[in-house]
C-alpha cells in the first residue's frame, strides 16, 4: 500500500477584509485529504475556491487558522521539509535583472549542493525545459511561456520528491501547455508525487490519477476522474462526412448534428453497428467513433449549481 | 546564516545592476567637484568648505539610496511575487531579512567608499598633500555609514508591512525626528521655563538619535574625535539596529503573503 | 505557527533590554559630545538666508528650534562660566531671519549681545543691528525702541541717541508714558542712578525670560548697592560734620545714632567703609566680584 506523500487534516484559513480588516471570509474550511506517493493529483475548482490557498498553506506562504498538514511525514511548519518539495507559484515572476542561468543558480544555492553539482544541474534543467539558448538573456526579455518554464526548472532543480504546481498551464498557448504536460508526465515516470491546481478540466482528465474538487472553500469530491463523474458511458458518437455520391442521406442527416462539413450522430452503445451499417450503405465517410462520457465539466457545473448545499466531502473508493 | 549571505549577495548584485545607483553616485562626485569651486570663492576656508560639502554630499546621497532602495527591499519582492518561489526553499524568513539588510549595507559601504575616495581626491587636488588631521574625515564617514545602517534597518522594517510610499514617509519621519531628539529634551524647558515633562524626555531616549553621528564641525576643523565616542556610536548603532531588525523579523514571520 | 511562541518570548525580553542598552549608550554619547563642545557651527549653514530657503514653509518651526538652541547655548556657556559667546550672533541671525516676528529673540539677543563679558558677548553694535532688524519687521512693537535706548544708554553711553530712541518709541500709542519722560530726562541729565534703576526695573518686571530676569536683578542689586553706598557716604559726611572726624567703620555711624543699624547689601552682607573713606561692598559679598567686572569694562 503506497504511503501518503501529502496528508492534510482539517486545514482552515480565514481572510480578513473590509474596514480595519475586521471582517473575515472563510476561504478554506476543514480540508481533509491525502495525496498518495507517486500519484498525480489534480486540484480542481472555480477561481477563488481555495486551491491556491491550500497550496500556499502547504508551502508556508500563509498560516492556517486551524488544522495541520504533513509532507513526507514532516509537518509544514518544519523548514527542512522544504528540501523535498518543489513549488511553482501562480504566474511566476523572477528577478528581471538576472538571466535564467543566474536565477536557477541563485535558487540552487539554498540547497546544499556543491558548486560543480549546481552548475551541472542548472545546465541540465535549462536543457530539460528547452531554455538552453536563452539561458544568458535577462529575464526581463522573456515571454510568459518562457517564465513559466524557468519556474518549472527552479521547482525541480533540486530533485524533489514532491512537486507542487499552482496553475502551471495558465496563460500558455497550446504548445506551451503540451510541453508542461509532457514534463509532468516525465516527472511521474521518475516516481515523484505531483500536486497541481487548474481550472482546465481537460488537462486534469488527461493527466491525473485522482482529482479533488473544491468549491467555496470546501472539498466536494475526491477520486479518479472517471469515478468521480460516477456514471458509465452514455453511448457512442460517430463523426462522419457525406460526399456528393452519398444516397438516402435525409434520414441520417435528421438524426445528426451538422458542424461545417461534418456530422455527429449519437447512438446508444447497442445500436452502434446498425448505425454504422446504415452509414456504410449510404456511402458516408466515417471519420471516428468515440465514447460519450459525461465530462468532468458537466459534473463540475452540477456541483457549482448545487454549491450552496452543505454536502460533506465524499471520498469515492480509491483506485 | 550562509543562506542569509546568499540573499545578501543577490541584493548587492541587484543594486549594482540598477542604473539609478550610478546616477546618484555620479551626482555625489559632481557635488564634491563643485565644492572645489565654491571653496575658491571664500579664501582661507577652502578646505573647510570642501570637507563640509563633501561630507554633506556623501550623507545625502547615502540617505537617498538607503531610503529608496531600503523601502523596496521586502515590499518589492512581495509585490512582484519573487518571494513566493524563494520562501518555498529551505530558507527561514529571518535569514531572508538579514540577507536583504546585509546586501544593502554592503552596497552602501561600497558606494560610500567610492565617494570617500572622490572626496580625498578633491582634497589632494586643492591641498597637494594630506595631513594627519585629515584622518578625522574617515571617522566622520564611518559615522555616516553607521547612520545609514540604522536608516536601512528602519526602511526594512517598514518595507515589511507597508506600501513603498508609506514606508518612505515613515522612514523619513523617523529620520527627521531623530535629528531633533536633543532639542526635544530641552525644547520644553526653554519655552515654559519649567523642567521638561517626562513624556518628551522618555521619547527622546527611545527614538533613534541620529544627531550622535553628526561630527561635521569637528571634521571640518580637523579636531580629533575621541575613541570612546567611536566605540559608543558603534555600539549604539549595533544595539538599535538589532532592536529594529528584531521587530522586523517578528512582523515578517507572521505575515501572510497575499 | 510554531515559530511564534519562542519569538514572542524573545521579543518580550530582548526589546526592553535593547532599549535600555540604547538609553545607557545614549547618555554616554551625550557626555562625550558635550566634552567635545559640539556647537553645531556648520560653515554653510551660518547663512540665515540659506537656511530660510532650505526650510521652505517650516521656517517658523525651524526658528523655534534655533531659538531653543540660542537659549541652550547661552545657558550652557553661562553655567560653565565660559565667556566665549562667539556663536551667539550667528544663531540669533539665523533665528530672526527664519522668523522675523519672533519678538523674544530680539529682546534676549539685544540684552546678551550688548552686555560686556562674561555675561554677554560684548558687542553692542550687533545688538543694535539686531534691534534695527526687529524694528523693520515689527514697526509697531515699541519695546524695541526701549531696548535700543537701553543699549545706547548703558553700553554705548551715547545719551543723545538713547534719548532719541526713547522719544521715537514714545510716539507709539501703546507706549507707556514714562518713555517720553525718559527721553527728556536722559537728554538733560545723561546717566543717572534713578534712570538706570527705573530702566532695569522695567525690564525685570516685564520680561518672561528667566535668563533676562536674572540678569536684570543682578543689575538692580548692583545699582541698589551703589545707591546705598551713596547714602552711607552722605551720612558719613554728616557724621564728620558732627564729630569732626571721618568714620572708619559703619558701626560708628550706628553708635552715633545716625543709622539705626548696619545696612546690608541685597546679597545680605553688611556694607563696610573702605580705606578711602567711602562706603563699599563687603569683601565677602558675591556682588563685589560682579561690581569689579563691571568697572573693569568701563
Amino acid at each position: 500500500m503506497p504511503g501518503a506523500a501529502i496528508e492534510i487534516e482539517n486545514l482552515t484559513k480565514d481572510y480578513p477584509y473590509g474596514f480595519l480588516h475586521l471582517k473575515k471570509r472563510r476561504s478554506l474550511e476543514g480540508l481533509t485529504m491525502q495525496v498518495e506517493d507517486g500519484e498525480v493529483f489534480g486540484f480542481l475548482g472555480p477561481n477563488g475556491a481555495g486551491k491556491s490557498t491550500t497550496i500556499k498553506l502547504l508551502v508556508g506562504l500563509i498560516f492556517p487558522e486551524a488544522g495541520t498538514a504533513r509532507i513526507l511525514g514532516k509537518p509544514i511548519s518544519d523548514i527542512e521539509m522544504h528540501r523535498s518539495i518543489g513549488y511553482l507559484p501562480e504566474q511566476p515572476y523572477f528577478y528581471d535583472y538576472l538571466t535564467a542561468a543566474e536565477v536557477l543558480d541563485y535558487f540552487a544555492r539554498f540547497h546544499d549542493l556543491s558548486a560543480a553539482d549546481r552548475r551541472e544541474r542548472v545546465a541540465k534543467m535549462l536543457k530539460k525545459v528547452g531554455l538552453e539558448t536563452a539561458g544568458k538573456i535577462q529575464l526581463r526579455k522573456y515571454s510568459k511561456g518562457m517564465l513559466q518554464r524557468v519556474g518549472l526548472a527552479q521547482a525541480i532543480l533540486h530533485d524533489p520528491q514532491v512537486v507542487i504546481l499552482d496553475e502551471p498551464m495558465s496563460g500558455l498557448d497550446p504548445i506551451g501547455r503540451r510541453e508542461v504536460r509532457d514534463i509532468i508526465l516525465e516527472l511521474k515516470r521518475e516516481g515523484r508525487t505531483i500536486l497541481f491546481s487548474t481550472h482546465i478540466l481537460s488537462d486534469a482528465e488527461m493527466l491525473c490519477d485522482r482529482v479533488g474538487v473544491i468549491v467555496s472553500g470546501k472539498l466536494r469530491g475526491v477520486g479518479a476522474p472517471e469515478e468521480i463523474v460516477g456514471v458509465a458511458a452514455q453511448g457512442m458518437e460517430i463523426l462522419f462526412e457525406l460526399p456528393k455520391t452519398a444516397a438516402n442521406t435525409a434520414a441520417i442527416i435528421a438524426k445528426a448534428t451538422k458542424t461545417g462539413d461534418r456530422y455527429r450522430w449519437k447512438v446508444a452503445e447497442g445500436e452502434l453497428y446498425a448505425a454504422l451499417e446504415e452509414l456504410r450503405s449510404s456511402g458516408a465517410k466515417v471519420l471516428s467513433v468515440a465514447q460519450v462520457k459525461p465530462s468532468l465539466e458537466e459534473y463540475f457545473m452540477h456541483l457549482i449549481e448545487a454549491g450552496r448545499a452543505q454536502a460533506a466531502a465524499v471520498e469515492v473508493s480509491g483506485k | 546564516m550562509r543562506r542569509a549571505g546568499v540573499v545578501a549577495l543577490n541584493t548587492f548584485r541587484e543594486a549594482v545592476r540598477d542604473r539609478v545607483l550610478y546616477n546618484l553616485v555620479f551626482f555625489a562626485l559632481l557635488m564634491i567637484v563643485s565644492a572645489i569651486f565654491v571653496g575658491e570663492i571664500s579664501i582661507g576656508v577652502e578646505e573647510m568648505v570642501i570637507k563640509s560639502l563633501g561630507l554633506s554630499a556623501i550623507s545625502v546621497i547615502g540617505l537617498l539610496i538607503a531610503v529608496f532602495i531600503g523601502v523596496g527591499l521586502v515590499s518589492k519582492e512581495m509585490d512582484k511575487r519573487t518571494l513566493y518561489a524563494l520562501l518555498a526553499k529551505p530558507v527561514r524568513r529571518w535569514e531572508f531579512l538579514l540577507g536583504k539588510f546585509g546586501g544593502l549595507v554592503l552596497t552602501l559601504a561600497v558606494n560610500t567608499l567610492a565617494m570617500a575616495v572622490g572626496l580625498f581626491a578633491a582634497l589632494w587636488y586643492v591641498k597637494q598633500h594630506l595631513e594627519s588631521f585629515d584622518a578625522v574625515l574617515l571617522v566622520a564617514i564611518y559615522f555616516i555609514l553607521l547612520k545609514l545602517m540604522l536608516v536601512v534597518a528602519l526602511a526594512l522594517l517598514f518595507s515589511c508591512y507597508s506600501t513603498p510610499l508609506l514606508a518612505i514617509l515613515y522612514t523619513t519621519a523617523f529620520y527627521v525626528a531623530g535629528l531633533f531628539v536633543e532639542d526635544m529634551r530641552t525644547f520644553h524647558s526653554a519655552t515654559t521655563g519649567e523642567g521638561a515633562s517626562a513624556l518628551p524626555r522618555i521619547l527622546s531616549y527611545l527614538l533613534p538619535n541620529f544627531e550622535n553621528f553628526d561630527v561635521m564641525a569637528a571634521a571640518a576643523h580637523g579636531r580629533a574625535i575621541p575613541a570612546a565616542l567611536i566605540l559608543q556610536n558603534t555600539a549604539y548603532a549595533a544595539v538599535y539596529c538589532a532592536i529594529v531588525l528584531l521587530i522586523a523579523v517578528a512582523v515578517f514571520s507572521k505575515r501572510n503573503l497575499k | 505557527m510554531n515559530a511564534t511562541r519562542p519569538l514572542n518570548v524573545a521579543l518580550l525580553i530582548l526589546l526592553p533590554l535593547g532599549f535600555a542598552g540604547a538609553w545607557r549608550l545614549q547618555q554616554g554619547i551625550d557626555g562625550q559630545r558635550a566634552a567635545m563642545h559640539q556647537e553645531r557651527d556648520d560653515v554653510v549653514l551660518r547663512s540665515g538666508k540659506l537656511v530660510k530657503v532650505l526650510s521652505l514653509e517650516y521656517a517658523p518651526l525651524l526658528a523655534d528650534v534655533y531659538w531653543t538652541r540660542v537659549v541652550q547655548y547661552y545657558g550652557g556657556k553661562h553655567a560653565r562660566q565660559d565667556g566665549d559667546l562667539e556663536l551667539l550672533w550667528p544663531l540669533l541671525d539665523v533665528t530672526t531671519t527664519l522668523d522675523p516676528d519672533l519678538l523674544v529673540a530680539y529682546r534676549f539677543g539685544s540684552t546678551f549681545l550688548s552686555e560686556p563679558p562674561p555675561r554677554g558677548a560684548g558687542h553692542p553694535e550687533l545688538g543694535i543691528r539686531l534691534l534695527e532688524r526687529g524694528i523693520r519687521a515689527n514697526p509697531n512693537y515699541w519695546r524695541f525702541y526701549e531696548d535700543l535706548g537701553f543699549i545706547y544708554y548703558f553700553d554705548m553711553k551715547d545719551y543723545a541717541k538713547a534719548s532719541a530712541a526713547f522719544e521715537e518709541g514714545s510716539k507709539n500709542p501703546d507706549a507707556q508714558i514714562w518713555m517720553k519722560v525718559m527721553a527728556a530726562k536722559i537728554a538733560t541729565e545723561g546717566e543717572s542712578l534713578t534712570t538706570s534703576i527705573f530702566l532695569w526695573n522695567d525690564v525685570y518686571q516685564t520680561t518672561k525670560d528667566p535668563q533676562v530676569k536674572e540678569n536684570a536683578l543682578l543689575h538692580l542689586h548692583l545699582l541698589k548697592a551703589e545707591q546705598d553706598c551713596q547714602q552711607i557716604d552722605a551720612l558719613s559726611a554728616e557724621y564728620e560734620k558732627r564729630t569732626g572726624r571721618k568714620a572708619a567703620r559703619v558701626s560708628e555711624l550706628v553708635q552715633a545714632g545716625i543709622l539705626r543699624r548696619v545696612p546690608v547689601d541685597p546679597a545680605g552682607y553688611p556694607y563696610v567703609i573702605g580705606p578711602d573713606g567711602k562706603a563699599a561692598l563687603n569683601l565677602n559679598s558675591p556682588l563685589l566680584e560682579q561690581q569689579l567686572l563691571q568697572q573693569n569694562t568701563k
